[in-house]
């Protein structure tokens, strides 16, 4: 009997539907935009310093040293954010993980897509709306393009990408999307003050 | 139609632009630019309070920030009213209404004025001697009766309607005060291009430029030049300017507090916009150029409205073309008041007398004094002042005794001389010292990147400050990395000097005396309060002030501060320094709540965290309760159905069929590493190098103390792969304790921990037919008990999503957890439901779900647990790997107390009449019939009625309690004892055969 239900269970079922929290979300205020990104690939990747360059080579980017810096290659984003931390972010159905499962070098490497939820903040008063919430200075001398910093926006934790001069890319937990979203939003009618 | 004391072509306000406004009902006009002040003042209104403890008539004091006595209520609507609020910086809008506060039934008449005569009895640590007793008092008169009559105005009753907001920035310099040296040094560091901002509390910059009349810069008028040289910065890209902002808060490493007033000055406020912005500013190097605040003369009735500064009376006539009187008298011991007295006169209006304290001055602002033909007396006093409700008078006698003569005044004028604003630079940490020749604290030792410029660093005369500043400014540019300077440094072409002046109570208000000389307005604090708190023992100025509460009212003692100083060092015999000055604390001036609550408020006070599955049992009409941040499923009521009736049956389906239970909030973390069963080993009681990969086990962790501080069941993928599950309200602190060992104690080790608590979203599938549910959807995993028996894990395909299926049980039933990718949550929860439904399942909640392990016995973290539970107690020695020689908390196990016999053990409870159900909390007793207070030997830690087993049931914690197997025991009850027998802790299905059933 146990054996039947475990032999039916090979037959195939139609997948299941992908609901990203809130999908496709948008606000526009004067001088920012908020949308809620696509879903992405994503794993946060731990490492010592030698195996950098294997795993490196095999995601295709390059990981940064640096604090507070990312690299980018082919839709794939490596944020630094910590001396054996990074997060890969793959934007074009790449998984990353798989990818990793080649590399023999020391490293952890764990699924994270569902995990977070991308938000993008874009516009000349990008900067100030996150600034709302978040004390890292933003200005571009000090935080330029390709910029990234795990920090804070209000009471919760975000990672933060800088995608362009007046772009950022705001990460965070799904169930903290929520928040996040509304605070940016509430952000968003000052931010051009 | 011009107002009764708005001088006409007076002042720099356009005065045809009218502006109505109402105070205490009655409808007044001003004009465009007026303070509620100036505008009140030129209508010949100077009555606009009542003190705080006397009920004393009271007027303007000043023009600025440092107001202690104008205090009123602005209201804009019902739930719109500010308490508090200083006529002297609240900008009049048309239709602002203004209410006096503190005064029953009118301000001209306030019954509570008869503590003015019964004053005696309300002397200086008044508050501290009379509330001591009787008991009875405080209920019937101290609290109703006292507390109201003394106080300030009213909190408003309604939700704050605005919203508020808040901005972090950072810059090179920030430049705290918009006066000359203020916009003199971020002219010179905005010159070099580094980033500065400007912030000055009032609408206009200038500061004391608002009144100086005799500064020249750049050629042009003071004032003028202020308003073209901020033109040119807020121009500039790299300079922010804020005016009607207030750098309230100097904290640690150069964080400034600041608060911008937005839409308070606004007679119709467009919505969108903040009331307030709260800017919380990280700078590099920070100017402070706050200025100096002039100080009052102490003599006998010098509260009576009309009595004010010079320099506000300046103020009102220079900026605002107002008037305070038509006859005024001028009482000073510098030369400040001179040039008011010689501003009025030109103006026109009449001075009745300039009186002196000093005995022979000399300076060109007295020469031009008696050449305008103003009466000058030197080494006189003004010893009293005339009136009530508006100062009628004033007497005048040599300062050493002699003949009074009385000179009638509407106004008088006074100046003891400026105290410099080191507020900031004290919050900031920075010690001030006394300078004796010009008795005045000034910056002295730096704490942090700061410099102090101007009139709050003891510099005097504009040519000076300006100096001063644009160095300073150009420094602090240069320090913060700049490197060309390029700018030039205004000039000035004539500038006002004043300095010196007294501290401490004027002749007339000597110890002598019994006159109510004021010190400090606000509180109502007297020259001899401060004498009786030294004669009564107090020897620190820090005490001084408690006992008389002098400078802790909302103005913090901006006025009164170093007078009340002088006097205590003089009572005391010692030289000022050596009593010292009392701290400066943040903040500077009030600051609403809403500005620092910011965003932080209906759906913004705290994250609700939601899981995946959680639009479902919502449109299922779930209950939900708060987990932590979380909102987790409580239970699924059916039409008619209360919460009793809810849970009992989705109990009972459980175990009759199955049911489905959202465990998203789960923590989770993947330990990952090939040193990852060594951690494991190290973090948990039990043994882990031997779990198999794809098997589990439940795993209990300790602190170092030997206590449980969280459980779960963990899955071995791989063999350096695990899949922790933890509490959902200890996921965040688990991950930390894991990572805090990782990092501190066991760096060697080659492992990582990542939260995955989000990735998954976690279907439980409990009950007789739960492999009969999930199976169709199953792709990939043999399903079997052979293949996946009790406690195991595999990864594979459900509804064709990648899952991870673990076989575990926390209701005892046959169980599985489904683990999808968090965003097919709710997809799969939907597949799983309609194969449910094929077989009568039906989703549970939390509280059904903490029956259900109830009854199994099965521990909760936190609730059977208070943190001194050791595995032990809990009856979980098994789960403790006995050939281990180290875990966290292995030492702490074996202390003698953790070992020691009579310790509380959990065990279970069933009442004898099994109806009764026992409130978790209850203690236990041994013998009922003792004397009270008990002695308890334990508490009941959770308690359900079971459906399933037909009675209710109950976990204790109970000492010595494995041991009482059978005893009865007591639960002593406000509605009579309950009579319990100690059983064990499995309440259903002893055996445990339905794990496989």
């Amino acid at each position: 009997m146990a054996k039947a239900a475990a032999k039916k269970s090979a037959v195939a079922v139609p997948p299941a539907e992908r609901r990203p929290a809130l999908a496709g979300q948008e606000l526009s205020a004067t001088g920012v935009t908020l949308a809620v990104l696509p879903p992405a690939e994503r794993i946060s990747l731990r490492a010592p310093d030698a195996s950098v360059a294997a795993l490196s080579k095999a995601l295709g980017v390059t990981l940064p040293r640096k604090p507070k810096t990312s690299a980018a290659k082919a839709g794939r984003t490596a944020l630094w954010l910590g001396p054996d931390e990074w997060l890969v972010i793959d934007e074009v159905g790449k998984d990353p993980l798989a990818d990793c499962a080649e590399v023999t070098a020391l490293h952890s490497a764990v699924g994270i897509s569902h995990r977070n939820v991308g938000i993008s903040v874009t516009g000349p008063a990008a900067a100030a709306t996150i600034n709302s919430g978040c004390p890292q200075d933003l200005s571009l001398d000090v935080f330029p393009v390709g910029a990234a910093s795990r920090t804070i926006l209000g009471k919760v934790e975000i990672v933060l990408l800088r995608t362009a001069s007046d772009a950022f890319r705001v990460e965070c937990w799904r169930s903290f999307s929520d928040y996040v979203f509304t605070f940016l939003s509430e952000a968003a009618r000052d931010a051009a003050a | 139609m011009i107002a009764a004391f708005r001088i006409p072509g007076a002042g720099r306000l356009k005065q045809a632009e009218t502006t109505r406004f109402s105070f205490d009902g009655r409808s007044y006009a001003g004009v465009e630019g007026d303070t509620l002040a100036s505008a009140l003042l030129a209508n010949g209104v100077h009555l606009v309070g009542r003190s705080f403890k006397y009920h004393r008539p009271r007027g303007f004091l000043s023009a600025g920030a440092e107001e202690p006595n104008a205090l009123v209520e602005i209201k804009r609507d019902a739930a719109r009213k500010t308490p508090n609020v200083r006529a002297t910086v609240q900008e009049l809008y048309d239709g602002l209404t203004a209410q006096s506060q503190n005064r029953w039934p009118s301000l001209a008449f306030d019954v509570s004025a008869v503590g003015d005569i019964a004053s005696p009895l309300l002397s200086a640590g008044f508050y501290y001697k009379t509330f001591m007793w009787p008991k009875s008092a405080w209920k019937n008169l101290y609290e109703p009766k006292i507390r109201a009559a003394a106080g300030l105005g009213v909190a408003p009753d309604q939700p704050d309607p605005d919203h508020y907001a808040a901005r972090f920035a950072h810059c090179d310099v920030l430049v705290l005060g918009g006066g000359a040296a203020g916009i003199a040094a971020a002219l010179a560091a905005a010159e070099t291009g580094v980033r500065v901002i400007l912030a000055d509390e009032q609408a206009d910059f200038g500061g004391s430029l608002h009144f100086e009349s005799g500064a020249k810069v750049d050629g042009q008028d003071g004032f003028a030049w202020a308003q073209g040289a901020v033109a040119t910065l807020k121009a500039m890209d790299n300079v922010r300017v804020l005016s009607r902002t207030t750098a309230f808060g100097y904290y640690a490493q150069n964080f400034v507090g600041l608060v911008e007033r937005v839409s308070d000055h606004l007679p119709n406020p467009d919505r969108e916009l903040p009331r307030e912005r709260l800017w919380q500013v990280r700078a590099r190097r920070v100017v402070l150029a706050t200025g100096a605040i002039e100080r009052h003369m102490v003599f006998a009735d010098n509260d009576r409205p009309g009595i004010m500064l010079a320099s506000a009376a300046r103020t009102y006539l220079n900026h605002y073309g107002v008037a305070v009187g038509r006859n005024v008298g001028v009482y000073t011991a510098n030369d400040s008041a001179y040039a008011a007295a010689i501003d009025l006169k030109k103006a026109g209006v009449g001075v009745a007398a300039i009186v002196d304290l000093r005995d022979n001055p000399t300076g060109p602002v007295i020469d031009e004094a008696r050449a305008l033909g103003i009466e000058v007396n030197f080494g006189r006093a003004v010893i009293r002042a005339g009136g009530k409700l508006r100062v009628s008078s004033m007497t005048v006698q040599p300062k050493n005794g002699g003949g009074e003569r009385t000179i009638p005044v509407d106004a008088i004028l006074m100046s003891a001389g400026w105290t410099p604003s080191v507020h900031l630079f004290s919050q900031s940490r920075g010690k001030v010292v006394f300078n004796d020749e010009t008795k005045r604290f000034v910056p002295g030792i730096y704490a942090q990147d700061c410099v102090s410029v101007g009139a709050c660093n003891g510099t005097d005369g504009l040519s000076a400050t300006i100096d001063e500043a644009y160095a300073a400014g150009a420094k602090a540019a240069k320090d913060a990395g700049a490197n060309t300077v390029k700018g030039t440094k205004p000039k000035v072409d004539a500038s006002e000097s004043w300095s010196r002046g007294m501290l401490g109570a004027a002749p007339g208000a000597g110890p002598d005396t019994t006159v109510k000389a004021f010190v400090d307005f606000q509180n109502d604090v007297t020259a001899k309060d401060i004498r009786q708190a030294v004669h009564e023992g107090m020897r620190s100025i820090e005490h001084v002030k408690r006992f008389t509460t002098n400078g802790m009212a909302t103005d913090q003692g901006k006025t009164s501060n170093m007078h009340g100083l002088a006097i205590a060092a003089e009572t005391l015999g010692k030289p000022i320094p050596q009593v010292g000055l009392t701290t400066f604390r943040a903040p500077y001036t009030p600051v609403t709540f809403g500005s620092i609550v910011g965003h932080a408020r209906g759906k913004l006070f705290d994250p609700t965290r939601k899981t995946a599955i959680h639009p479902w049992a919502e449109a299922q009409g779930a209950v939900f309760e708060d987990v932590g941040q979380w909102k987790r499923a409580w239970y699924f009521p059916k039409p008619g159905e209360d919460m009793h009736a809810a849970v009992d049956r989705e109990c009972v389906t459980v175990r009759k069929t199955a049911g489905l239970f959202d465990a998203s909030t789960l923590g989770k973390i993947e330990v990952v590493g090939p040193d990852a069963a060594k951690f494991m080993e190290l973090l948990y009681t039990n043994p882990w190098e031997k779990l198999e990969p794809g098997r589990c086990r439940y795993g209990i962790m300790l602190r170092e103390d030997g206590f449980i501080y969280d459980d779960g069941v963990v899955g071995r993928l791989a063999p350096d792969r695990f899949h922790v599950t933890t509490t959902t309200g200890g996921a965040p602190r688990v991950m930390n304790h894991m990572e805090d060992y990782l990092q501190t104690e066991f760096p060697h080790l080659n492992v990582w921990l990542t939260s995955i608590t989000e990735q998954w979203a976690v279907i439980a599938v409990q009950g007789p037919k739960s492999r009969e549910i999930i199976a169709p959807l199953v792709e990939g995993i043999d399903m079997s008990d052979e293949a996946l028996p009790h406690m195991s894990v595999r990864e594979g395909r459900i509804c064709g999503v990648p899952a991870r299926l673990f076989r575990m049980s926390f209701t005892g039933e046959r169980g599985f957890e489904v683990n999808v990718p968090a965003d097919y949550g709710e997809a799969v929860w939907e597949a799983l439901w309609a194969e449910g439904q094929k077989h009568g399942a039906c989703a549970y909640g939390t509280e059904a779900m903490h029956v259900l392990r109830a009854e199994k016995g099965y521990i909760i973290v936190g609730q059977d647990t208070d943190g001194t539970v050791t595995p032990g107690d809990a009856g979980l020695d098994w789960a403790v790997g006995k050939k281990k020689t180290d875990f966290v908390g292995i030492r702490g196990m074996a202390r003698p107390d953790l070992v020691a016999k009579g310790r509380k053990q959990l065990v279970g409870l069933k009442t004898k009449d099994p109806k009764v159900v026992l409130e978790e909390g209850a203690q236990i007793v041994g013998d009922p019939k003792q004397a009270i207070p008990m002695t308890m030997i334990g508490h009941v830690t959770s308690s359900y009625w079971s459906e399933n087993c037909g009675r209710s049931i109950a976990l204790a914690l109970v000492a010595g309690g494995r041991d009482r197997m059978g005893e009865t025991l007591y639960v002593p009850m406000p509605n009579g004892t309950i009579e319990v027998e100690v059983t064990g802790m499995v309440f259903f299905d002893e055996k445990g055969e339905r794990l496989n059933g």
